[in-house]
């Protein structure tokens, strides 16, 4: 979209009177601008901030040893090899999990539900109210579900992989219907007109041009997920975890539990390791997003 | 919106009596059904969480009367002379709330507004993703941030305030700056779709570009403005993390910022931490908490919706 800088300045340039009065060169529009200048600043201020002082807080400990030594009591022994095992795996498990439900949910919503049904309302409002529910809420919902199941060990990559499922999946449901309903019109009456079934139209035609739009939308879903302690916190995540996770049934930790354990300790060694930590987990965020920014970009269709 | 069928599946009427029968696609009808089952999953959902809730909820109520919990003002669930009034959670979940928004909401509104109104859209191209990005950080990051940095370093040591290891005011400074892009990206979305022809009308009747984007831009983009805030304090209302590592542990009503307190996130987060054994008067108090938490978000919510239908302006 096009600002209206050129009508500004005309106007601005044309009338003298404006200009002394009530400009684009008053001195309260200038002010307002400023205050607008200040808080644009103030607010990447802050977020430099914070991302400085972590690099330089954590940067002694920024070695190979962060990533391939196990947790020990002793900090300069101290890794967080087990934690990136166990973001990993959680994650991926959680994709295997909430992507072919949240998309087939998706392409329910958008393309087959009748909208006149009360039923279909009811489903489009629960999917809305679930997207702005707590995370730590869906920590709590699944270690209720477990204790139901008869679940004793609580703190295995399957539980977790089900809360972050849980969380993401109406993300990931809202981001498919959006990137459904990019596709123009035209395709979809094109593709029924020359005789296709909806589910043709669906498989060979929407869905192909709109796999950037939910891939993208998925991969900073999961990068949400990624980041997320709330959750697992509650299902007994915060152990001490002297080994590679193996599967849906193994223990682990992960590394914004391990950030968190860390940050709780009372010995300064230990925040530092928390720092070193934080860069590697916003690393791996800024990798996934830097993933998405280029499907985006790539790949995306413009009509 | 048009639907890719109009009565649910393949058009059954109107073929030539000539043709012969359209197989009936079995295949076709199966995943018709495992997308509508998929659908139905999250109303599952909703379903589990209010079970999973209600039963250890009613389990608690039945020991403590609910307006004790609702108005009692002393929380020591742990302790032999065991109490269980909510209150001193409500208030420190309160004071976050408020200290952060006041902290998003005009720096996020400015930075929207700059960003819609006056950035050139080269700038605004680079910024905005910048800012989405920033949205993703890790709620732990910022809550070590707040602790080590806002509460120990600049608190403590730099303006020597009288405070101790944690207080409301870092956690909700910090949480602010955490809502900050949401805020910002919501509200700039809902201004810059206002159509151009509004501001050309404006600026066309003499008014600059001050006015323009107050008494213009500004009102018809309200409900998207009030949806991206309401957003924001669901979000504040919601944030562990930061709380757990920065506002302290000691649940008690605060009475001013630079205390510490326990909010209703932060005290489930720390009763977690414990070993409370399933059917427990403790796990059940986890669950009255949590409920009591959904049901505030989503009354946060449906007014959210209410204000986006009540001020929506249609182009």
């Amino acid at each position: 979209m096009k600002p209206f800088t050129s009508i500004g300045k005309i106007a601005a340039q044309g009338s003298v009177r404006g200009r002394a009065k009530g400009g684009e060169y008053s001195p309260k529009s200038i002010a307002f601008l400023l205050i607008l200048w200040a808080s644009l600043a103030l607010a990447f201020a802050f977020l430099i901030t914070l991302i400085v002082t972590t690099f330089i807080e954590g940067s002694p400990r920024l070695n190979s040893m962060l990533l391939t030594e196990f947790p020990a009591s002793r900090p300069t022994q101290a890794g967080a090899r087990p934690a990136i095992l166990g973001s990993m795996m959680v994650i991926a498990f959680t994709a295997l999990f909430t992507l072919p439900l949240g998309i087939a949910a998706g392409i329910h919503l958008e393309a087959f539900s009748d909208r006149k049904k009360w039923w279909n309302r009811v489903i489009e409002l629960n999917v809305q109210n679930l997207a702005a529910v707590p995370s730590i809420v869906y920590g709590l919902l699944t270690l209720g579900a477990l204790s139901a199941l008869g679940v004793k060990d609580k703190n295995i990559v399957a539980a977790g992989a089900m809360a972050l499922s849980l969380l993401i999946l109406p993300v990931i449901i809202i981001v498919t219907r959006e990137s459904i309903r990019a596709v123009p019109d035209e395709i979809r009456q094109g593709s029924l007109a020359l005789g296709a079934t909806p589910l043709q139209t669906l498989f060979r035609q929407i869905l192909p041009s709109s796999v950037p739009g939910i891939a993208t939308g998925s991969i900073l879903a999961l990068s949400r997920a990624l980041g997320e302690a709330a959750p697992l916190l509650i299902l007994g995540a915060l152990v001490f975890v002297s080994f590679d996770p193996n599967g849906l049934l193994s223990g682990y930790t992960t590394l914004p539990i391990q950030i968190f354990n860390w940050t709780g300790r009372p010995q300064e060694e230990f925040h530092i390791l928390a720092a070193a930590a934080s860069i590697v987990l916003l690393a791996l965020l800024l990798a996934m997003n830097a993933i998405a920014i280029v499907i985006r970009n790539r790949f995306q269709k413009r009509w | 919106m048009s639907t890719l069928t109009t009565q649910g599946g393949p058009a059954k009427s109107g073929r030539p009596s000539g043709l012969s029968q359209q197989s009936p696609r079995y295949g076709e009808k199966a995943v018709y059904l495992i997308l509508r089952i998929s659908a139905w999953l999250t109303v599952l959902i909703t379903a589990a969480i209010l079970v999973a809730f209600a039963i250890p909820s009613i389990e608690f109520f039945q020991q403590v009367p609910v307006l004790d919990f609702l108005f009692g003002d002393r929380w020591a669930p742990r302790f032999a002379n065991s109490s269980f009034g909510v209150l001193p959670l409500v208030t420190a979940t309160a004071w976050t709330t408020v200290i952060a928004l006041s902290v998003a909401v005009p720096f996020g509104l400015g930075a929207a507004i700059f960003l819609s109104e006056y950035a050139h859209p080269r700038l605004r191209k680079v910024l905005k993703p910048v800012l989405e990005i920033l949205a993703g950080i890790p709620t732990v990051v910022y809550g070590y941030f707040a602790l080590t940095f806002v509460q120990t370093t600049v608190f403590r040591e730099w303006l020597k305030l009288p405070t101790e290891a944690f207080s409301v005011l870092a956690a909700g400074i910090v949480m602010g700056v955490m809502i900050i892009p949401t805020i910002a990206s919501i509200s700039e979305d809902a201004m810059s779709s206002v159509p151009q022809a509004m501001r050309q009308g404006s600026a066309a009747l003499g008014a600059n570009r001050m006015q323009t984007t107050l008494r213009v831009v500004f009102p018809a983009a309200l409900s998207g403005i009030i949806a991206a805030v309401v957003l924001g304090i669901s979000r504040a209302v919601g944030e562990t993390m930061i709380v757990a590592i920065a506002a302290g542990q000691q649940a008690r009503i605060v009475g001013n910022p630079l205390e510490q307190g326990q909010t209703m996130t932060g005290f489930i987060a720390n009763a977690a931490l414990g070993d409370s054994r399933v059917g427990s008067l403790e796990y059940d108090t986890l669950y009255a908490v949590g409920l009591l938490l959904f049901i505030l978000t989503l009354i946060i919510n449906w007014i959210s919706i209410a204000f986006v239908r009540r001020f929506r302006e249609v182009y």
